[in-house]
């Protein structure tokens, strides 16, 4: 019972850090479940993060593995409640006050501000993960490889990532 | 509608603007179905369902509504329907919304884990995983370079990336306290007051 509480408390805190995109909160999602709460190891981690990456919907619903890992269904169930629940209701309030917000002189202020603060905490995410993935030439050249692919043509990220995954299978079975 | 006089039943033609019409199952199920079909990231889909499609919202309500659900916390595809599901039936329409577009992903990522728990160590899956996670990293970098080309504007915003990613990545604080007091420092510069006379000096 105390896990689940646990489970809870993080994935509660950690979706309101999802500024720009669940990346954001990535290096605080590492220390809570990795360092603090030792759920899973970094290389789980980043494991179950990148195969999210693949899976259709919303790109974070790997936490509910985590969850799973750590209470079992009801610790899978509790994590995603806690993962969408208070970001839900915030912005449910935004879209019912969203008259009064449009008025607001505050507003584009706002946005304004958190947009660079939000691509950095992304970037900052990209670097804790980048860290734990890139361990050598080859990771490093399927990094810039998708990069750069991505920023030139139209194509589905998530064929990429099966794309990167048969890379790393066929160098494998090479060496 | 050319001529609303000539038409005898005005209540029929409503049916056929935007958002009319839609139930709380409709809702459930659109979203379910692109929670299910979404590969690669939900956003495009969801404006392929939700405008092209169903005809629930025009294309700037859903370029508005991205817009505001990028400069909140939560994911933009969830609070994208948090957004259309309040507009179109309240409460409910918000729930069945997420719900939706929560449920496939998060079943398959459920068991996911748990056969990545019991096979993750095999060398073959180890190898494969280790494109998967390069891979991820290009991905959010691609994101990263997508979001600053669009929203970035003047040096200024650079000095504030900067110091948040310093902040977190070599300083070692925590996401939450560079969010607050960044935040509220970019947040102040761009402060209503002073908007006009720092678009004046760029």
């Amino acid at each position: 019972m105390n896990q689940i509480t646990s489970l809870a408390r993080v994935f509660a805190y950690l979706s309101l850090l999802t500024i720009g995109g669940g990346m954001a909160a990535f290096p605080e999602m590492k220390f809570l479940t990795v360092e603090v709460h030792r759920w899973l190891t970094l290389p789980q981690l980043v494991h179950l993060y990148s195969v999210g990456q693949m899976a259709p919907g919303p790109n974070m619903m790997m936490i509910v593995s985590i969850g799973e890992w750590a209470g079992g269904f009801l610790g899978a169930l509790v994590t995603v409640i806690a993962f969408f629940g208070p970001t839900a209701l915030l912005t449910f309030a935004v879209a019912r006050l969203r008259k009064r917000l449009e008025k607001w002189r505050w507003r584009p202020s706002i946005q304004q501000g958190l947009a660079p603060v939000s691509i950095g905490l992304l970037l900052a995410g990209s670097f804790t993960m980048a860290r734990a993935a890139i361990t050598g030439l080859e990771t490093a050249m399927i990094a810039v490889g998708v990069l750069l692919i991505l920023l030139r043509y139209k194509i589905n990220p998530a064929l990429l990532v099966v794309g990167s995954a048969i890379v790393g299978i066929f160098s494998f079975a090479l060496n | 509608m050319s001529n609303p006089e000539a038409n005898p039943l005005p209540q029929v033609a409503d049916a056929t603007a935007p958002g009319v019409g839609a139930s709380t199952w409709d809702i459930f199920v659109e979203f379910l179905i692109t929670g299910a079909t979404s590969f690669g990231g939900p956003v495009p889909y969801l404006r392929t369902a939700l405008v092209d499609k169903r005809h629930w919202i025009d294309d700037k309500q859903f370029v508005e509504m991205l817009s505001i659900s990028q400069s909140l916390p939560g994911l933009n595809a969830t609070n994208l329907a948090i957004l259309v599901g309040e507009k179109l039936r309240g409460i409910w329409g918000s729930i069945a919304a997420i719900l939706g577009i929560c449920l496939p992903g998060g079943v398959l990522m459920y068991i996911v884990g748990i056969i990545y728990r019991q096979h993750g160590d095999h060398a073959w899956i180890t190898a494969g995983l280790k494109g998967v996670a390069a891979a991820a990293v290009g991905l959010i970098l691609s994101t990263v370079v997508e979001l600053s080309k669009k929203s970035l504007a003047g040096k200024f915003d650079f000095i504030f990336m900067a110091m948040t990613v310093i902040a977190v990545s070599r300083l070692h604080q925590s996401v939450a306290r560079t969010l607050i007091a960044v935040g509220i420092l970019a947040i102040l510069f761009h402060w209503p007051a002073c908007a006009q006379k720092t678009n004046a000096t760029q």
